[in-house]
């Protein structure tokens, strides 16, 4: 009896985390999987095929866009890291009291707006009529006004903006539970700046670190809306490519092939990321 | 370079500079966004031509349209809204059951299922809205062309939003309030158990209060990742545009300070809700 009552109520808890996960995660990506390997022959036959990743490879602006996207993402999260360790550093183990709380409330001005309203506000800032052209204008520095945006350094400035959050959040809570008596220790055993935070500053912090660069990683890769406003005309993004076999297009097939490509190259990277820092997803993530 | 460890001065220097640097690089974008919302000027740039609400109550009469009087942006509103508010409701009952089975349940497969559960954190945005296009309006293509069944439900449009949408935020919501579940002393309801309570009565009575602050915070971020969001939205969007996807539309034809006016609002709005739900926990 008592069995049988907890093994109804399991049920009763599984079946919510079931239907969400089978039927808007597991069977849409399959179906996605499906679609990718079909050929329409004519508007009603349908064949299995791999003409899609043909076209992927022997298109090369297809797959030039596919390394340019994996490798700039690379990049800003990187970038991304960079800037928000010391950030992270300051507000968690040099600030104390009151202005702790705050400067670390000031990360989270960004997050009060949207991607859109974020880019919209660099735009702004950087097109030729915009605020840096007119203030360098005025300083005398340049006689007719500057293009600052549409080109890739604008794109990884608005990219980067959007991670630092995701970069200085979790950064900031492991290097919170940090020992300082480690560092000390670091110190007095003889080690300089560079060996202490190579030896024991960036080890203790990897979940975070591992944690921050996963996020901000997905969020630069699957990004649209930064590298299409403010990129040029040369700076592709690989989102804005599968947008445009879906909704430009109606060319499904195609636009599933290249989704699933998206969706390996981000596994492949974050698996590799997991396995080079040896955390695990759930230690990262949960 | 902890508190105890010496620094030189020029070395404090420039770490305050850099600090400096760094808050304005974070405060500049979205400073300049709301300023120009009130620049009596067709265009938000400079020069500054003075201060007009305008941009907000402008009834079309001399040639500008304010944010209150423009009925598209306002319809797209109202979508948004509609879309968060079910997002919300989805996501929040979502976490609140996985938060119990994940913590207080014992059974085989746990940790297999724990690593689906966060699955939709490492698939981007527009994957996410892509398969479930192909999938739900895939079907409803095939349903009709098949049997002549139209299911509507499915084809692009607000249901669909909701559906792409829940799929990650369900994810993050649980993680919220089950990291709260966690620090929860089962003991309590032990005590409730012995004291004559039934397990429903045990559970809203004692549970449910103890998870309150993090349903309220799952809620307001719910709620917020629902309307700021752009990537899975516009792949699953009908005729009923929400309004990230209204304003990147009007983007493309060119900015005008109406832009600028909806965005500070938006940031008032998610500050306010922010606040409030700060307020609510440190009580």
């Amino acid at each position: 009896m008592r069995s049988s009552v907890s093994r109804l109520s399991l049920w009763l808890l599984l079946t919510p985390f079931l239907l969400w996960i089978v039927l808007l995660v597991l069977l849409p990506h399959l179906q996605m999987l499906r679609v990718s390997f079909q050929v329409r022959e004519s508007w009603d036959t349908i064949a299995w095929g791999i003409e899609q990743y043909q076209n992927f490879f022997t298109e090369s602006y297809y797959w030039r866009t596919f390394v340019r996207t994996g490798v700039m993402s690379l990049f800003t999260t990187f970038l991304t890291l960079i800037i928000a360790f010391p950030i992270a550093w300051y507000i968690a183990r040099l600030a104390r009291g009151r202005s702790k709380g705050i400067l670390f409330l000031a990360c989270l001005i960004p997050f009060w707006a949207s991607e859109l309203v974020r880019t919209y506000g660099w735009m702004i800032l950087l097109r030729e009529s915009g605020l840096f052209s007119s203030w360098i204008q005025a300083l005398g520095w340049v006689d007719g006004p500057v293009e600052m945006l549409y080109n890739d350094v604008a794109v990884i400035i608005g990219l980067v903006y959007n991670g630092l959050l995701f970069m200085v959040v979790p950064l900031v809570t492991t290097l919170d539970g940090m020992d300082e008596n480690l560092v000390e220790a670091g110190y007095d055993l003889g080690g300089g700046h560079g060996t202490v935070l190579r030896e024991i500053v960036v080890p203790w912090a990897m979940p975070g670190i591992v944690s921050g660069c996963i996020v901000v990683f997905m969020l630069t890769l699957g990004s649209y809306l930064t590298p299409v406003l403010m990129g040029g005309k040369d700076s592709a993004w690989f989102t804005e490519q599968i947008f445009t076999q879906f909704i430009t297009r109606f060319n499904w097939e195609q636009g599933a092939a290249l989704g699933v490509l998206l969706l390996v190259l981000s596994s492949v990277i974050v698996w590799l990321g997991l396995k080079i820092s040896g955390q695990s997803l759930r230690k990262v993530m949960g | 370079m902890i508190r105890s460890v010496p620094r030189s001065r020029l070395f404090d220097c420039l770490y305050l500079a850099y600090l400096m640097a760094f808050f304005v690089y974070l405060a500049l974008p979205l400073l300049v966004t709301a300023v120009f919302a009130f620049n009596d000027a067709p265009f938000p740039s400079l020069p500054w031509k003075g201060f007009t609400l305008d941009w907000y109550f402008a009834d079309g009469s001399e040639g500008r349209t304010g944010l209150f009087h423009d009925d598209g942006l306002l319809t797209a509103l109202w979508v948004s809204a509609n879309i968060a508010f079910w997002v919300t409701l989805v996501s929040v009952a979502l976490g609140c059951v996985n938060a119990v089975l994940f913590e207080r349940v014992q059974f085989r497969g746990k940790e297999f299922l724990y690593l689906l559960m966060l699955l939709p954190l490492v698939i981007p945005g527009v994957i996410l809205g892509v398969s479930i296009l192909v999938f739900y309006s895939g079907m409803a293509n095939d349903m009709s062309a098949a049997w002549g069944i139209e299911l509507d439900l499915f084809r692009p449009g607000m249901t669909l939003v909701v559906m792409g949408q829940v799929t990650f935020i369900a994810t993050l919501s649980t993680l919220v309030i089950a990291a709260r579940l966690r620090k929860f002393d089962p003991q309590l309801e032990e005590a409730a158990l012995n004291l004559g309570a039934t397990p429903l009565v045990a559970w809203f009575t004692v549970t449910l209060p103890w998870l309150l602050p993090s349903i309220f915070g799952a809620a307001a971020m719910a709620f917020l990742m629902s309307f700021e969001n752009f990537n899975t939205t516009v792949m699953l969007t009908g005729s009923d545009t929400p309004l990230t996807v209204a304003l990147f539309n009007r983007l493309r034809e060119g900015s005008t300070p109406v832009l600028n006016a909806v965005a500070l609002l938006l940031m008032v709005g998610s500050a306010l809700l922010a606040l409030l739900v700060m307020g609510r926990s440190s009580r």
